[in-house]
Parts: C-alpha cells; structure tokens; sequence
C-alpha cells in the first residue's frame, strides 16, 4: 500500500461513523454600503496604525509624490507594465529600472536596489489590507520584497471595506501578497518593531480618479 | 509499541510527548519565575488586544459559526478534498508527497533537499517540522536548518525549546536575547543594546546573506485551498515572504488536516486568525502560491501531506474537533495553567489548553507518557470563549480523562490506588453507617498534621494535592457526630 493509499484508508476508517456536518451558516458580513471619503478614512486610520506613510492625492499629483518620496533612493525599481508616467518627474540623479520579462533582475541586483514602485490590485479598509497579484503593474513578488522602501500606489476605486468584498476581484490562482503595514515582529516581548526583512519603509499613495 | 494495521488510523510520532509528566514538569516550571513574569506579561498584554480588535468586528460570532462549520465539513469531507487539492496543486506544476508518520516525512523531505545538490535550507517557522523533528533529522544527513522567525531563531540560537506556539521565544526577555546574539553571532556588533528594534535589525542583518543565497526553503502551511490547489502563508516579519519567493526549490509540510473546501473560506480565516493570534486586525503578511507560477517565485514546487496521527485524532468521534484548531493560540493566551506553567511543561510541540487534547489525540492517550495531559486544567472554559473555532476544548478534557482511567484499568491488571479509593469512595457513600464508621477515623487525620493544623503531605497518589497546598487537619468531631451530639443534648 503507497503512502497516500493507507492515509486514505485511515482516513475512511476513521470517518466510519459517517459523520454529517452542517450546512455552513454564512451570516458574516459579505457586502457593505460606505461612501468613499468613510472608506478613504478608514483605510488612511489603519495604515496609519500600522506605521506606514500615507497620503490621500489625485492622479495629476501622482508624479509630484513619487519623485518628493523617492527623493533619498538611488536607484528604483519598477514592473514593467507601470505607468511611466509616474515616475516622470524624479530626479535624474535616481537610476530607473524595470523589471520585464525576459530582462529579470537577480536577487542581488535588487539587493542592490533601494526602492521599488508598485501599484496594487485591491484594498481592505476595514483591516488596512493591500493585496497584490503580480499584474504587469505589480509585478514579481521579489521586487516588493527585497528594495528596503516600497512605495505602493493604490487607487481610490479598488478600495473596498470588507475582506468578502476584496476576495471578489481577485483571482485566487495569481500570486497573492496581502500586505498590512511595513515588515514588523513582536516577538521580544511583545513589543511591536517596524522593519525586519521585509521593506522597512511602507509608503502608500492613495489616488482619486484613478 | 502499539500495533499497527495497514489502512487503520494509526498513532503520531515525533515532537509529540510529555517529556515526563505534566505535573512534575510544572512544579518545576513553576520555580522559574522570569518566565513566568515574561509569560504573565506576554500573555495579558495580547488578550487585551484580542479583545479590543475582536470587539470591532460586528459580526464575530458569525464568523466563528462559519469558521466551526468549514472545517467540522472539512473533516467530514476530507478524502475527497485531499485528493481535490492534489488534483488541482499537481495540475499547476506542484509535486505532491504523501507521509503516513515523522520518520517517513523527515526522510522524503532530507531526499528533496539531497536532490538540490544543497546542504542548507532556509527556514519559515512550521509547527509540523517542529512535530516531526525535522531539523534535528537533517542534521543528521549533514544539512542545515536555519530558522528565519525571529523568535525561532532566537530559540534555535540558545538551544532552546519553543514555549509558545505564535511567540516561541515569549519566555526570554530581552537583555536573554541580547546575550544569546552576543554569543551566537559572530558578526554582531559587540555593543549591541537590548533595544528590540536593535536586535530586530542584528537579526535582519545577520539572515540577510542566507535569504539572498539560499536554493532551498521549507515551509509549513496555514491553510490549503481544494477547489483551486493553493497554498497560504502568514506571517509578520517579511522571512516567509523570503522563504516563499526567492529560493528555487520550495518544500512546504503540511497536516493532512489544513485542507479547507473552497477559496472563499479564506475571507472566515483571515478574518479569525489575525485577530485571535496577535491581536492584529491583520498580519502585516500573507502570501498565497498555486503550484509553481513560470515567471514569479520558486520553479520547484512541494507539499508534503503529513498523517502522523492526526487520523487516529479523526477516529475519536468526540475529540475529532481538535483537528479543527488553525493554531492562534487565543486559548493558550487565556488559560491560567498555561500563564503559571509555560509551554514547556507540557513536553508536546503543542502546548496548552489545545495541546493538552490535541497531543494525547494524535498519540493515543493508552501512550503512558501522555496520560497526564487531559489534567492540565481546571476546566474553567475560557478557551472554549476564546477559540475562533469554537473547539470545546473543557468537554475533549473530560472524555480524555475519561479514556485515560479506562486504560489504565485494563492496562494494569492489578488495581490502581485510583481504583482503589474509588472503590472505597462508592463503599463509604452507598450506605450511612459506612461512612460512619469511616469518620471515626477523622481524628487519626490530626495525627498526621503539624502543629500548624496542617497536613503537608499525604501519602500514594493523594500525594498530588499536597504538591502545592496543604490540608487542613480534620477536625476531631465530623459533622454526623457533631449533629447527633447536638439532637442529643437537646
Ligand atoms: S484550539 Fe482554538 S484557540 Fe486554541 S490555538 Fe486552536 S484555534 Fe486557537
């Protein structure tokens, strides 16, 4: 018998009893009403909770706060599908590199990288959540991770309130990075410590009309 | 060594023993009073948060409703879901290993890792590994483990054990972890303060190089998807998003009981798990991985399905809830044995209220060494009212309890002192003049005591009250004699 085989086999004589659980009673809450500014506030609350860097702009501004954010980086990172836009009016002195398909950058060259620009897929106010899935905008899952200072663009329509809300637009399958503040540990007693191995520095752009 | 039948659900192995009875090791836990202070401390400061982001939420006890319900129909379920998920992590590029104990686990693992060419492995925290004694095993076969978690690396450095499942290092303050860098990393600066965010940031340095170089990591899981073969991780510090992204090969070990129906139970857990664990209305990270993706994160792609007793946890029909726990520790954080004892008394990778059924579940409770455990508690039911899935851990108790008497009838022929006194309890009560007779024996109990009316010890198994608390002598009349001596003078 392979392994997989008497697991199994164990598992029906253990269920011999043929035991018949409930139907699940799914009365939590799945939709919510909340007018955008309530939902722009509990998000900017929560994030603030969290010790990351929170400002709420309009699209026009974007390019104006990404340059005055990243303006002690050396060197930033991108994913290739990001609105080029928005990195127009950093300093020139700032290297710019993408991270495409077919032209991957190493571990140690985004070791080497001090930011990294991205946008995301979908936000939770209610838990100050922003969710990521590798679209050509966010990109691989390494370059949000190893850059020391992420600067993460998220616009005023994906904001939901409720996780149930969130897990609608995503597509399960993809990738997912839920990030919920800056890297942190609490595990000396217990005491919250921004920044271990993750970006130390978590900056969000929170973007009407976009 | 019980016997085992092929196909039959059979004991857990590993890190899952008392290592000597729970009463011996908490009196001398009990003695160690900085971890207690720092357990104290720990324990209260996260209950109070638990509360305050639990108490947000309006919808709370339905969440935990649904939470109890997905996974009592997991377990019903769980043939057909195991398979679903293999089906579905297989069809997106995973390899999928199946285990029936520790050993065979620790031995499919160790040829992964041999196979990379690797002798070193990062690590992110895993309860499973640690069940199973992986690093430990690995070592053995000349590869190195590194624990990533900074609590885990904080343990792994002192050579020492975990004592809390979400905090593990919780029983060391921070001038201990000061010290242990200052001995265990050569590279660390020799003026290191005890400043968490300075040892924080020695940590980060001192992992960094591994993270960026490592070909292998091993990971645990905290949940799986069926319907869609997807994988879940969550975390604080950003070590598992390391782990899980940037090796080439990634082995995860997973109980076969972690499997959940659909991708939507998701929005429950992520719900209940942050808030009952840290407090935290959500951990800072959560990484989910379908199979290995072509452009985006490890090419080797592995999930080791762990039984090691978790089936014969399945076949007890009134324990089988246990299965349900996804590992919080809300009810370790308000139980107050655990706050006095700590988690090492209880030997097991599984500590506290739920390990004090979970770990008899999985080995048998007829394993003599783990027959202590139902009794670490004064089942005052706090952690059935913390326990985001509603496992009534008080009324598992007391079924243990039950089947430890059970055995150890049969299995000791002989009968028991335990058999004995009760014997002795149901000849005194079933008739008035027995008792009687018994009182008369009342004054013999003051011989016993000091002077102080006190008796500190009393003889046979009796001898676990008077541990930790003295008697009070009897008096020299009992109440019968002292009533009929009143009718009397009347
Ligand atoms: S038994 Fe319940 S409260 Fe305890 S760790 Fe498991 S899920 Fe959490």
């Amino acid at each position: 018998m392979s392994a997989k085989e008497e697991i199994l086999s164990r598992i029906r004589s253990a269920l011999s009893d043929a035991p018949v659980a409930e139907e699940t009673p799914r009365e939590y809450r799945t939709s919510s009403q909340m007018p955008e500014e309530e939902l722009i506030e509990l998000l900017v609350d929560r994030l603030i909770d969290y010790k990351a860097g929170v400002e709420v702009i309009n699209s026009a501004q974007i390019p104006e706060f990404v340059a005055a954010k990243l303006k002690d980086a050396n060197s930033v990172v991108y994913p290739h599908g990001l609105e080029q836009r928005w990195l127009s009016e950093l300093p020139t002195g700032i290297t710019q590199i993408p991270d495409a398909p077919g032209a991957r950058l190493s571990v140690a060259q985004l070791d080497a990288t001090s930011a990294v620009v991205t946008s995301s897929q979908v936000s939770i106010a209610e838990s100050g959540t922003i969710i990521l899935d590798g679209e050509p905008n966010q990109g691989r899952r390494a370059i949000s991770l190893v850059p020391d200072h992420h600067l993460c663009i998220v616009p005023v329509s994906s904001i939901v309130r409720l996780l149930p809300e969130a897990m609608v637009r995503l597509t399960i399958t993809r990738p997912l990075t839920w990030i919920s503040g800056p890297s942190a540990t609490s595990d000396i007693e217990l005491e919250r410590v921004e920044g271990v191995h993750g970006p130390r520095t978590l900056d969000v752009l929170l973007v009407r009309g976009l | 060594m019980t016997q085992v039948f092929l196909g039959m659900p059979a004991p857990g192995h590993g890190n899952l023993f008392e290592e000597e009875p729970f009463p011996q090791a908490a009196h001398r836990e009990l003695g160690n009073t900085q971890m207690r202070k720092n357990l104290r401390h720990a324990t209260h400061t996260i209950r109070d948060k638990r509360l305050k982001v639990v108490g947000e939420l309006p919808d709370w006890e339905q969440l935990r409703d649904a939470g109890a319900a997905i996974k009592n129909n997991a377990m019903a379920n769980l043939e057909e879901l195991l398979l679903q998920f293999e089906k579905n992590f297989i069809a997106r590029g995973g390899i999928v290993h199946w285990a029936r104990d520790a050993s065979e686990a620790n031995k499919i693992v160790t040829q992964l890792v041999k196979d990379t060419g690797s002798t070193e492995v990062v690590k992110v925290k895993s309860m499973a590994t640690q069940e199973i004694g992986l690093n430990e095993h690995l070592e053995t076969e000349g590869i190195s483990a590194f624990e990533t978690d900074l609590a885990e690396l904080i343990v792994q450095l002192g050579h020492d054990k975990p004592s809390h499942i979400l905090v593990p290092a919780i029983h060391k303050n921070r001038t201990q972890v000061r010290d242990i860098f200052l001995q265990e990393m050569p590279e660390v600066d020799p003026n290191l303060t005890d400043d968490p965010s300075k040892l924080a940031d020695a940590a980060r340095t001192h992992l960094r190089k591994k993270f960026l170089a490592a070909k292998v990591a091993i990971s645990g899981a905290n949940f799986a998807l069926a319907d869609t073969g997807t994988l879940g991780v969550v975390e604080s510090e950003g070590n598992g998003r390391m782990c899980l992204t940037l090796p080439e090969t990634l082995i995860t070990v997973m109980g076969i009981e972690k499997v959940l129906p659909q991708w939507e139970d998701l929005e429950v857990f992520m719900q209940l798990l942050p808030r009952s664990s840290t407090g935290e209305r959500m951990n800072p990270y959560t990484s989910l991985w379908t199979g290995a993706s072509a452009d985006d994160g490890p090419r080797n792609v592995h999930i080791v399905l762990l039984d090691n007793g978790r089936t014969r946890a399945l076949s007890d029909r009134f324990g089988r809830t246990a299965l349900n726990c996804i590992r919080c520790s809300a009810c370790m954080n308000v139980c107050p044995v655990y706050e006095r004892t700590g988690g090492h008394a209880y030997g097991s990778t599984y500590p506290g209220p739920i390990g004090a059924i979970l770990s008899p579940l999985m080995t048998g409770i007829e394993a003599e060494d783990n027959g202590s455990l139902p009794y670490a508690s004064s089942l005052c039911g706090a952690c059935y009212d913390a326990c985001p899935v509603k496992i009534n851990i008080p009324e598992i108790l007391v079924h243990l309890r039950g089947e430890d008497v059970d055995t150890k009838r049969e299995t000791h022929k002989i009968p028991t002192q335990m058999d004995l006194l009760m014997k002795g309890g149901s000849w005194a009560l079933g008739k008035g003049k027995n008792i009687g007779l018994l009182e008369k024996a009342l004054p013999l109990g003051r011989l016993m005591a000091g002077k102080d009316k006190k008796i500190k010890k009393l003889p046979g198994i009796a001898a676990g009250w008077t541990q930790s608390r003295d008697i009070p002598a009897p008096p020299n009349k009992s109440f019968r004699d002292w009533w009929s001596d009143q009718k009397e003078s009347k």
